[in-house]
Protein backbone atom coordinates (compact mmCIF):
# COMPACT_ATOMS: atom_id res chain seq x y z
CA UNK A 1 0.00 0.00 0.00
CA UNK A 2 1.18 3.50 -0.73
CA UNK A 3 1.78 5.88 2.14
CA UNK A 4 -1.29 7.92 1.10
CA UNK A 5 -3.44 4.81 1.51
CA UNK A 6 -1.98 3.93 4.91
CA UNK A 7 -2.68 7.34 6.41
CA UNK A 8 -5.86 8.51 8.12
CA UNK A 9 -7.36 11.94 7.59
CA UNK A 10 -9.48 14.59 9.30
CA UNK A 11 -12.13 16.78 7.73
CA UNK A 12 -9.88 19.72 8.66
CA UNK A 13 -7.27 18.44 6.18
CA UNK A 14 -4.75 16.92 8.56
CA UNK A 15 -3.22 13.55 7.85
CA UNK A 16 -2.48 11.18 10.71
CA UNK A 17 0.05 8.39 10.84
CA UNK A 18 -1.07 6.54 13.96
CA UNK A 19 1.75 4.35 15.14
CA UNK A 20 2.29 2.70 18.50
CA UNK A 21 0.50 5.22 20.75
CA UNK A 22 1.99 8.16 18.86
CA UNK A 23 0.30 10.01 16.01
CA UNK A 24 2.42 11.86 13.48
CA UNK A 25 0.40 14.75 12.07
CA UNK A 26 0.76 16.95 9.03
CA UNK A 27 -1.45 18.71 6.52
CA UNK A 28 -2.54 17.15 3.26
CA UNK A 29 -1.24 18.06 -0.17
CA UNK A 30 -4.71 19.41 -0.92
CA UNK A 31 -4.52 21.76 2.07
CA UNK A 32 -0.99 22.86 1.20
CA UNK A 33 -2.13 23.56 -2.34
CA UNK A 34 -5.08 25.61 -1.13
CA UNK A 35 -2.86 27.68 1.15
CA UNK A 36 -0.19 28.39 -1.43
CA UNK A 37 3.43 28.90 -0.52
CA UNK A 38 3.79 28.36 3.23
CA UNK A 39 6.05 31.00 4.77
CA UNK A 40 5.58 30.51 8.51
CA UNK A 41 4.62 27.62 10.76
CA UNK A 42 3.81 28.06 14.44
CA UNK A 43 3.88 24.76 16.37
CA UNK A 44 3.18 23.94 20.03
CA UNK A 45 5.98 23.27 22.52
CA UNK A 46 6.93 19.69 23.31
CA UNK A 47 5.00 18.64 26.42
CA UNK A 48 1.89 20.62 25.57
CA UNK A 49 -1.28 18.72 26.42
CA UNK A 50 -3.74 18.91 23.56
CA UNK A 51 -7.32 17.87 22.96
CA UNK A 52 -8.74 16.36 19.80
CA UNK A 53 -10.21 19.14 17.69
CA UNK A 54 -8.38 21.95 19.44
CA UNK A 55 -6.19 24.41 17.57
CA UNK A 56 -2.53 23.68 18.27
CA UNK A 57 -0.72 25.71 15.65
CA UNK A 58 -0.86 27.97 12.63
CA UNK A 59 0.30 27.67 9.08
CA UNK A 60 0.70 30.92 7.18
CA UNK A 61 1.09 31.37 3.48
CA UNK A 62 1.59 34.63 1.63
CA UNK A 63 -2.17 34.71 1.05
CA UNK A 64 -3.79 33.32 4.15
CA UNK A 65 -3.59 31.66 7.54
CA UNK A 66 -4.62 28.12 8.37
CA UNK A 67 -5.06 26.60 11.79
CA UNK A 68 -3.68 23.22 12.72
CA UNK A 69 -6.02 21.08 14.82
CA UNK A 70 -4.95 18.11 16.87
CA UNK A 71 -6.66 14.97 15.64
CA UNK A 72 -6.11 13.21 18.99
CA UNK A 73 -6.15 13.96 22.71
CA UNK A 74 -2.73 13.56 24.27
CA UNK A 75 0.69 15.17 24.70
CA UNK A 76 2.97 16.70 22.10
CA UNK A 77 6.10 14.54 22.17
CA UNK A 78 7.98 16.00 19.20
CA UNK A 79 7.70 18.91 16.78
CA UNK A 80 9.37 19.20 13.40
CA UNK A 81 12.00 21.89 13.87
CA UNK A 82 13.05 21.52 10.24
CA UNK A 83 9.67 22.75 9.08
CA UNK A 84 9.81 25.76 11.40
CA UNK A 85 13.12 26.73 9.79
CA UNK A 86 12.07 25.73 6.26
CA UNK A 87 8.29 26.18 6.01
CA UNK A 88 8.28 25.38 2.27
CA UNK A 89 8.66 21.70 3.23
CA UNK A 90 4.90 21.79 3.83
CA UNK A 91 4.46 22.42 0.10
CA UNK A 92 7.29 20.31 -1.27
CA UNK A 93 6.73 17.17 0.81
CA UNK A 94 3.54 17.51 2.88
CA UNK A 95 3.25 13.81 3.72
CA UNK A 96 6.95 13.31 4.41
CA UNK A 97 9.52 15.88 5.51
CA UNK A 98 6.72 18.38 5.95
CA UNK A 99 5.23 16.55 8.98
CA UNK A 100 4.41 18.94 11.82
CA UNK A 101 3.93 17.30 15.24
CA UNK A 102 3.91 13.95 16.99
CA UNK A 103 1.27 13.53 19.68
CA UNK A 104 0.99 10.62 22.10
CA UNK A 105 -2.54 9.32 22.57
CA UNK A 106 -4.55 6.77 24.51
CA UNK A 107 -7.42 6.28 22.09
CA UNK A 108 -7.62 6.99 18.41
CA UNK A 109 -10.84 8.72 17.38
CA UNK A 110 -12.71 7.83 14.21
CA UNK A 111 -10.79 9.27 11.26
CA UNK A 112 -11.33 9.25 7.52
CA UNK A 113 -9.64 6.85 5.14
CA UNK A 114 -8.22 8.06 1.84
CA UNK A 115 -11.41 7.41 -0.14
CA UNK A 116 -13.55 9.29 2.37
CA UNK A 117 -11.10 12.17 2.50
CA UNK A 118 -10.78 12.35 -1.28
CA UNK A 119 -14.54 12.51 -1.71
CA UNK A 120 -14.54 15.41 0.76
CA UNK A 121 -12.04 17.44 -1.24
CA UNK A 122 -13.57 16.75 -4.62
CA UNK A 123 -17.07 17.83 -3.51
CA UNK A 124 -15.98 21.32 -2.64
CA UNK B 1 -6.62 22.64 9.35
CA UNK B 2 -8.97 25.39 8.33
CA UNK B 3 -8.27 28.15 5.90
CA UNK B 4 -9.29 31.37 7.61
CA UNK B 5 -8.65 33.81 4.80
CA UNK B 6 -11.10 36.56 5.68
CA UNK B 7 -10.52 38.35 2.40
CA UNK B 8 -11.79 35.58 0.15
CA UNK B 9 -14.97 36.67 -1.56
CA UNK B 10 -17.90 34.43 -0.72
CA UNK B 11 -19.90 35.37 -3.77
CA UNK B 12 -21.85 32.37 -5.00
CA UNK B 13 -24.10 32.17 -7.99
CA UNK B 14 -23.21 32.34 -11.62
CA UNK B 15 -19.69 31.21 -12.37
CA UNK B 16 -17.93 33.29 -15.00
CA UNK B 17 -15.03 31.91 -17.00
CA UNK B 18 -12.28 33.86 -18.70
CA UNK B 19 -11.72 33.30 -22.43
CA UNK B 20 -8.34 31.97 -21.25
CA UNK B 21 -9.85 29.38 -18.92
CA UNK B 22 -8.74 26.40 -20.99
CA UNK B 23 -5.21 27.80 -21.14
CA UNK B 24 -5.13 28.10 -17.34
CA UNK B 25 -6.37 24.55 -16.91
CA UNK B 26 -3.70 23.31 -19.32
CA UNK B 27 -1.06 25.20 -17.31
CA UNK B 28 -2.21 23.48 -14.11
CA UNK B 29 -3.64 26.56 -12.41
CA UNK B 30 -5.42 26.55 -9.07
CA UNK B 31 -8.54 28.67 -9.27
CA UNK B 32 -10.23 31.08 -6.92
CA UNK B 33 -13.56 32.81 -7.06
CA UNK B 34 -13.11 36.50 -7.69
CA UNK B 35 -16.31 38.51 -8.00
CA UNK B 36 -18.03 35.49 -9.51
CA UNK B 37 -15.16 34.69 -11.87
CA UNK B 38 -13.07 31.54 -11.71
CA UNK B 39 -9.59 33.04 -12.01
CA UNK B 40 -6.14 31.52 -11.57
CA UNK B 41 -4.83 32.15 -8.06
CA UNK B 42 -1.49 30.52 -8.90
CA UNK B 43 -0.03 28.13 -11.45
CA UNK B 44 2.72 26.54 -9.40
CA UNK B 45 4.12 28.74 -6.65
CA UNK B 46 2.90 32.24 -5.85
CA UNK B 47 6.35 33.15 -4.51
CA UNK B 48 8.05 32.02 -7.72
CA UNK B 49 5.53 33.98 -9.76
CA UNK B 50 6.11 37.05 -7.60
CA UNK B 51 9.88 36.84 -7.99
CA UNK B 52 9.60 36.25 -11.74
CA UNK B 53 7.74 39.56 -12.11
CA UNK B 54 10.39 41.40 -10.08
CA UNK B 55 13.32 39.89 -12.00
CA UNK B 56 12.04 38.87 -15.46
CA UNK B 57 8.36 38.90 -16.40
CA UNK B 58 4.96 37.50 -15.51
CA UNK B 59 1.82 37.22 -17.62
CA UNK B 60 -1.54 37.87 -15.95
CA UNK B 61 -5.07 37.24 -17.17
CA UNK B 62 -7.22 40.23 -16.21
CA UNK B 63 -10.16 39.41 -18.43
CA UNK B 64 -12.47 39.65 -15.43
CA UNK B 65 -11.99 43.39 -15.21
CA UNK B 66 -14.73 45.68 -16.50
CA UNK B 67 -14.31 47.66 -19.70
CA UNK B 68 -16.88 50.40 -20.18
CA UNK B 69 -16.90 52.65 -23.23
CA UNK B 70 -18.12 56.22 -22.98
CA UNK B 71 -18.64 57.85 -26.37
CA UNK B 72 -20.27 60.82 -27.98
CA UNK B 73 -19.78 64.57 -28.38
CA UNK B 74 -20.31 65.11 -24.63
CA UNK B 75 -18.30 62.07 -23.48
CA UNK B 76 -15.57 64.22 -21.91
CA UNK B 77 -18.08 66.54 -20.25
CA UNK B 78 -20.07 63.60 -18.88
CA UNK B 79 -16.94 62.05 -17.37
CA UNK B 80 -15.85 65.42 -15.97
CA UNK B 81 -19.10 65.42 -14.03
CA UNK B 82 -19.10 61.70 -13.17
CA UNK B 83 -15.48 61.24 -12.03
CA UNK B 84 -13.09 62.91 -9.59
CA UNK B 85 -10.47 63.57 -12.27
CA UNK B 86 -10.80 65.99 -15.17
CA UNK B 87 -10.99 63.72 -18.21
CA UNK B 88 -11.51 66.60 -20.68
CA UNK B 89 -7.89 67.53 -19.99
CA UNK B 90 -6.67 64.08 -21.03
CA UNK B 91 -4.93 63.95 -24.41
CA UNK B 92 -5.78 61.23 -26.90
CA UNK B 93 -3.51 58.23 -26.40
CA UNK B 94 -3.11 58.84 -22.70
CA UNK B 95 -4.48 57.16 -19.61
CA UNK B 96 -5.33 58.50 -16.18
CA UNK B 97 -5.85 56.89 -12.80
CA UNK B 98 -9.02 58.28 -11.27
CA UNK B 99 -11.88 57.63 -8.86
CA UNK B 100 -15.64 57.49 -9.06
CA UNK B 101 -17.17 58.89 -5.86
CA UNK B 102 -20.50 58.83 -4.10
CA UNK B 103 -22.29 62.09 -3.29
CA UNK B 104 -20.83 61.64 0.21
CA UNK B 105 -17.30 61.55 -1.25
CA UNK B 106 -16.73 57.82 -0.70
CA UNK B 107 -14.89 55.72 -3.28
CA UNK B 108 -17.20 53.59 -5.46
CA UNK B 109 -14.17 52.33 -7.37
CA UNK B 110 -10.76 53.29 -8.63
CA UNK B 111 -10.48 53.36 -12.41
CA UNK B 112 -8.09 53.75 -15.27
CA UNK B 113 -9.55 55.88 -18.04
CA UNK B 114 -8.01 55.82 -21.51
CA UNK B 115 -8.80 58.47 -24.08
CA UNK B 116 -8.87 56.49 -27.29
CA UNK B 117 -10.39 59.25 -29.47
CA UNK B 118 -11.67 62.83 -29.27
CA UNK B 119 -15.13 61.58 -28.28
CA UNK B 120 -14.19 58.18 -26.96
CA UNK B 121 -13.01 56.93 -23.57
CA UNK B 122 -12.37 53.45 -22.20
CA UNK B 123 -13.10 53.17 -18.48
CA UNK B 124 -11.56 50.15 -16.77
CA UNK B 125 -13.20 49.11 -13.49
CA UNK B 126 -12.58 46.36 -10.96
CA UNK B 127 -14.42 43.11 -11.69
CA UNK B 128 -16.53 43.36 -8.54
CA UNK B 129 -17.65 46.88 -9.46
CA UNK B 130 -18.25 46.54 -13.18
CA UNK B 131 -22.03 46.75 -12.88
CA UNK B 132 -22.20 49.52 -10.31
CA UNK B 133 -19.69 51.61 -12.25
CA UNK B 134 -21.56 51.11 -15.54
CA UNK B 135 -24.90 51.94 -13.90
CA UNK B 136 -23.52 54.97 -12.12
CA UNK B 137 -21.87 56.30 -15.28
CA UNK B 138 -25.09 55.76 -17.20
CA UNK B 139 -27.10 57.67 -14.60
CA UNK B 140 -24.59 60.48 -14.44
CA UNK B 141 -24.38 60.75 -18.26
CA UNK B 142 -28.10 61.47 -18.35
CA UNK B 143 -28.59 64.87 -19.97
CA UNK B 144 -25.26 64.65 -21.80
CA UNK B 145 -24.91 63.63 -25.43
CA UNK B 146 -22.91 60.56 -24.47
CA UNK B 147 -23.43 56.80 -24.53
CA UNK B 148 -22.22 54.37 -21.87
CA UNK B 149 -21.65 50.84 -23.13
CA UNK B 150 -20.46 47.96 -20.98
CA UNK B 151 -18.14 46.16 -23.39
CA UNK B 152 -16.60 43.82 -20.81
CA UNK B 153 -17.82 40.70 -22.58
CA UNK B 154 -16.21 41.77 -25.84
CA UNK B 155 -12.82 42.80 -24.50
CA UNK B 156 -10.19 40.52 -22.99
CA UNK B 157 -7.27 41.93 -21.01
CA UNK B 158 -3.86 40.49 -20.27
CA UNK B 159 -0.91 42.15 -18.56
CA UNK B 160 2.78 41.46 -19.04
CA UNK B 161 4.70 42.85 -16.08
CA UNK B 162 8.39 42.86 -15.20
CA UNK B 163 11.68 44.30 -16.41
CA UNK B 164 11.82 42.07 -19.50
CA UNK B 165 8.28 42.93 -20.65
CA UNK B 166 9.23 45.33 -23.46
CA UNK B 167 11.91 43.03 -24.83
CA UNK B 168 9.55 40.04 -24.87
CA UNK B 169 6.59 41.89 -26.36
CA UNK B 170 8.74 43.39 -29.11
CA UNK B 171 9.59 39.89 -30.31
CA UNK B 172 6.08 38.44 -30.42
CA UNK B 173 5.39 37.42 -33.99
CA UNK B 174 2.39 39.12 -35.65
CA UNK B 175 2.10 41.76 -32.93
CA UNK B 176 2.43 45.07 -34.76
CA UNK B 177 2.19 48.76 -33.95
CA UNK B 178 0.04 50.88 -36.25
CA UNK B 179 2.84 53.45 -36.51
CA UNK B 180 6.38 52.19 -36.95
CA UNK B 181 8.19 49.12 -35.67
CA UNK B 182 6.67 47.53 -32.55
CA UNK B 183 10.03 47.54 -30.72
CA UNK B 184 10.51 51.28 -31.21
CA UNK B 185 6.87 52.00 -30.45
CA UNK B 186 7.08 50.12 -27.14
CA UNK B 187 10.41 51.68 -26.20
CA UNK B 188 9.12 55.19 -26.73
CA UNK B 189 5.76 54.55 -25.07
CA UNK B 190 5.66 56.54 -21.83
CA UNK B 191 4.07 55.44 -18.57
CA UNK B 192 0.26 55.72 -18.76
CA UNK B 193 0.40 56.09 -22.55
CA UNK B 194 -1.45 53.90 -25.03
CA UNK B 195 -0.57 52.74 -28.51
CA UNK B 196 -2.76 51.16 -31.14
CA UNK B 197 -1.60 48.05 -32.82
CA UNK B 198 -2.76 44.77 -34.24
CA UNK B 199 -2.33 41.10 -33.56
CA UNK B 200 -3.04 38.69 -36.40
CA UNK B 201 -4.48 41.72 -38.20
CA UNK B 202 -7.09 42.49 -35.49
CA UNK B 203 -6.85 45.70 -33.46
CA UNK B 204 -5.25 45.71 -30.00
CA UNK B 205 -4.65 48.47 -27.50
CA UNK B 206 -1.33 48.36 -25.65
CA UNK B 207 -0.96 50.51 -22.53
CA UNK B 208 2.13 51.03 -20.40
CA UNK B 209 0.29 50.49 -17.14
CA UNK B 210 0.20 47.92 -14.40
CA UNK B 211 -0.44 46.98 -10.81
CA UNK B 212 2.83 45.43 -9.73
CA UNK B 213 5.35 48.25 -9.30
CA UNK B 214 7.31 47.00 -12.31
CA UNK B 215 7.50 48.17 -15.88
CA UNK B 216 4.95 46.47 -18.07
CA UNK B 217 2.07 46.59 -20.45
CA UNK B 218 -1.63 45.84 -20.43
CA UNK B 219 -3.11 44.61 -23.70
CA UNK B 220 -6.77 44.86 -24.67
CA UNK B 221 -7.79 42.38 -27.33
CA UNK B 222 -10.83 40.51 -28.69
CA UNK B 223 -11.67 37.44 -26.56
CA UNK B 224 -11.36 35.06 -29.52
CA UNK B 225 -7.76 36.13 -30.16
CA UNK B 226 -6.51 36.35 -26.61
CA UNK B 227 -5.59 32.67 -26.32
CA UNK B 228 -3.34 32.88 -29.34
CA UNK B 229 -1.61 36.02 -28.01
CA UNK B 230 -1.29 34.54 -24.51
CA UNK B 231 0.42 31.43 -25.88
CA UNK B 232 2.65 33.49 -28.19
CA UNK B 233 3.86 35.73 -25.34
CA UNK B 234 4.64 32.76 -23.09
CA UNK B 235 6.49 31.03 -25.92
CA UNK B 236 8.42 34.15 -26.93
CA UNK B 237 9.37 34.96 -23.34
CA UNK B 238 10.26 31.45 -22.20
CA UNK B 239 13.99 32.02 -22.64
CA UNK B 240 13.77 35.33 -20.79
CA UNK B 241 12.08 33.66 -17.82
CA UNK B 242 8.45 34.68 -18.23
CA UNK B 243 5.89 32.68 -16.26
CA UNK B 244 2.09 32.81 -16.11
CA UNK B 245 1.23 34.56 -12.84
CA UNK B 246 -1.92 34.30 -10.73
CA UNK B 247 -3.90 36.62 -8.52
CA UNK B 248 -1.99 35.61 -5.37
CA UNK B 249 1.24 37.07 -6.71
CA UNK B 250 -0.60 40.05 -8.14
CA UNK B 251 -1.80 40.84 -4.62
CA UNK B 252 1.63 40.65 -2.97
CA UNK B 253 3.17 42.63 -5.84
CA UNK B 254 0.65 45.47 -5.59
CA UNK B 255 0.95 45.47 -1.80
CA UNK B 256 4.73 45.92 -1.96
CA UNK B 257 4.16 48.71 -4.47
CA UNK B 258 1.76 50.39 -2.02
CA UNK B 259 -1.14 50.27 -4.47
CA UNK B 260 -4.63 50.25 -2.96
CA UNK B 261 -7.15 47.48 -3.64
CA UNK B 262 -10.87 48.11 -3.72
CA UNK B 263 -12.57 46.32 -0.83
CA UNK B 264 -9.42 46.60 1.25
CA UNK B 265 -7.93 50.10 1.14
CA UNK B 266 -10.82 51.62 -0.82
CA UNK B 267 -14.56 51.65 -0.26
CA UNK B 268 -17.57 53.91 -0.07
CA UNK B 269 -16.64 54.67 3.55
CA UNK B 270 -13.27 56.18 2.55
CA UNK B 271 -12.51 59.68 1.28
CA UNK B 272 -9.78 59.82 -1.39
CA UNK B 273 -7.48 61.90 0.81
CA UNK B 274 -7.60 59.28 3.58
CA UNK B 275 -6.17 56.76 1.12
CA UNK B 276 -3.47 59.19 -0.02
CA UNK B 277 -5.32 59.66 -3.32
CA UNK B 278 -5.95 63.40 -3.04
CA UNK B 279 -3.96 63.80 -6.26
CA UNK B 280 -6.63 61.81 -8.14
CA UNK B 281 -9.24 64.45 -7.25
CA UNK B 282 -8.99 67.58 -9.40
CA UNK B 283 -10.14 70.54 -7.29
CA UNK B 284 -8.10 73.14 -9.18
CA UNK B 285 -11.02 74.66 -11.06
CA UNK B 286 -14.72 75.17 -10.35
CA UNK B 287 -15.81 72.03 -12.21
CA UNK B 288 -18.84 70.40 -10.64
CA UNK B 289 -18.45 66.65 -10.12
CA UNK B 290 -20.27 64.15 -7.96
CA UNK B 291 -18.70 64.04 -4.50
CA UNK B 292 -16.89 67.37 -4.77
CA UNK B 293 -18.73 69.17 -1.96
CA UNK B 294 -18.26 66.22 0.39
CA UNK B 295 -14.57 65.88 -0.44
CA UNK B 296 -14.05 69.58 0.22
CA UNK B 297 -15.90 69.38 3.54
CA UNK B 298 -13.72 66.46 4.67
CA UNK B 299 -16.62 64.88 6.56
CA UNK B 300 -16.51 61.09 6.85
CA UNK B 301 -18.88 59.43 4.33
CA UNK B 302 -19.79 56.82 6.96
CA UNK B 303 -19.01 58.13 10.45
CA UNK B 304 -19.52 54.68 12.02
CA UNK B 305 -16.88 53.03 9.83
CA UNK B 306 -13.73 51.86 11.60
CA UNK B 307 -11.83 53.75 8.88
CA UNK B 308 -13.59 57.08 9.51
CA UNK B 309 -11.15 59.86 10.33
CA UNK B 310 -8.16 57.58 9.85
CA UNK B 311 -5.43 57.67 7.21
CA UNK B 312 -3.67 55.00 5.21
CA UNK B 313 -0.09 54.15 6.21
CA UNK B 314 2.44 51.44 5.58
CA UNK B 315 3.53 49.24 8.49
CA UNK B 316 6.74 47.21 8.53
CA UNK B 317 7.53 44.50 11.07
CA UNK B 318 10.26 42.02 11.89
CA UNK B 319 10.05 38.26 11.90
CA UNK B 320 7.70 36.33 9.63
CA UNK B 321 4.19 36.82 11.01
CA UNK B 322 2.15 39.30 9.04
CA UNK B 323 -0.81 41.45 9.99
CA UNK B 324 -3.80 40.63 7.80
CA UNK B 325 -6.95 42.40 6.68
CA UNK B 326 -9.18 43.09 9.67
CA UNK B 327 -6.52 42.88 12.38
CA UNK B 328 -6.53 45.72 14.89
CA UNK B 329 -3.67 48.15 15.34
CA UNK B 330 -2.78 49.44 18.80
CA UNK B 331 -0.58 52.11 20.28
CA UNK B 332 2.72 50.54 21.22
CA UNK B 333 2.55 51.47 24.89
CA UNK B 334 -0.98 50.47 25.75
CA UNK B 335 -4.34 49.13 24.84
CA UNK B 336 -5.74 51.99 22.76
CA UNK B 337 -6.92 50.73 19.38
CA UNK B 338 -5.69 53.25 16.85
CA UNK B 339 -6.39 51.53 13.56
CA UNK B 340 -7.12 48.58 11.34
CA UNK B 341 -5.03 46.55 8.89
CA UNK B 342 -6.53 46.43 5.38
CA UNK B 343 -3.90 44.25 3.63
CA UNK B 344 -0.80 42.45 4.82
CA UNK B 345 1.66 39.73 3.94
CA UNK B 346 5.20 38.58 4.48
CA UNK B 347 6.82 40.56 1.67
CA UNK B 348 8.39 38.11 -0.78
CA UNK B 349 10.82 40.74 -2.10
CA UNK B 350 11.79 42.40 1.17
CA UNK B 351 11.64 39.34 3.41
CA UNK B 352 9.80 41.01 6.29
CA UNK B 353 6.10 41.47 7.06
CA UNK B 354 4.38 44.49 5.57
CA UNK B 355 0.85 45.80 5.90
CA UNK B 356 -1.30 48.69 4.87
CA UNK B 357 -3.49 50.04 7.64
CA UNK B 358 -5.78 52.92 8.48
CA UNK B 359 -4.62 54.62 11.68
CA UNK B 360 -5.45 57.74 13.63
CA UNK B 361 -3.70 60.76 12.06
CA UNK B 362 -1.77 61.29 15.32
CA UNK B 363 -0.12 57.86 14.82
CA UNK B 364 0.57 58.22 11.10
CA UNK B 365 4.01 59.85 11.15
CA UNK B 366 6.77 57.71 9.67
CA UNK B 367 8.83 56.11 12.43
CA UNK B 368 5.92 55.79 14.87
CA UNK B 369 6.00 52.36 16.49
CA UNK B 370 2.61 50.65 16.79
CA UNK B 371 1.57 47.07 17.35
CA UNK B 372 -0.70 44.71 15.43
CA UNK B 373 -2.86 42.14 17.18
CA UNK B 374 -2.02 38.97 15.27
CA UNK B 375 -4.63 36.49 16.49
CA UNK B 376 -4.03 37.28 20.14
CA UNK B 377 -0.34 38.17 20.17
CA UNK B 378 1.07 41.61 19.50
CA UNK B 379 3.77 42.25 16.93
CA UNK B 380 5.57 45.57 16.70
CA UNK B 381 5.02 47.52 13.50
CA UNK B 382 6.71 50.74 12.43
CA UNK B 383 4.94 53.31 10.27
CA UNK B 384 6.83 53.67 6.98
CA UNK B 385 6.32 55.78 3.89
CA UNK B 386 4.58 54.00 1.03
CA UNK B 387 5.49 52.31 -1.23
CA UNK B 388 7.40 49.55 0.53
CA UNK B 389 9.13 48.67 -2.73
CA UNK B 390 10.19 50.92 -5.58
CA UNK B 391 11.98 49.59 -8.61
CA UNK B 392 15.31 51.05 -9.68
CA UNK B 393 14.72 53.08 -12.79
Amino acid sequence: MSRENELKYTSEHEWVDAGDGVATVGVTAYAAGQLGDVVYVDLPAVGTEVEAGSSIGEIESTKSVGELYSPVTGTVVEVNDAVAATPELVNSDPLGEGWLVKVSFEALPDLLDLDEYTSLTTEA
Amino acid sequence: MTDTDASAPADAGEELLSPLHEAHVALGASFTDFAGWQMPVRYSSDLAEHHAVRTAAGLFDLSHMGEILVLGPDAAAALDYALAGRMSALDEGRAKYTLILTEAGGVIDDLIVYRTGPDRFLVVANASNREVVAETLRARADGFDALVEDESGDIALIAIQGPKSAEILANVEDLLADDGAIGDALDSLGYYRVLRGSYLALPVLIARTGYTGEDGFEIYIAPDRVRSLWDAILETGAGAGIVPAGLASRDTLRLEAGMPLYGHELGVDVLPAQAGLGRAVALGDDRDFVGRAAVESGAAPEPDSLLAGRVLVGLASEGRRAGRAGYRVFRDDGSDAVGLVTSGALSPTLGYPIAMAYVDPSESVAGTVLSIDVRGSRIAATVVTLPFYKRES
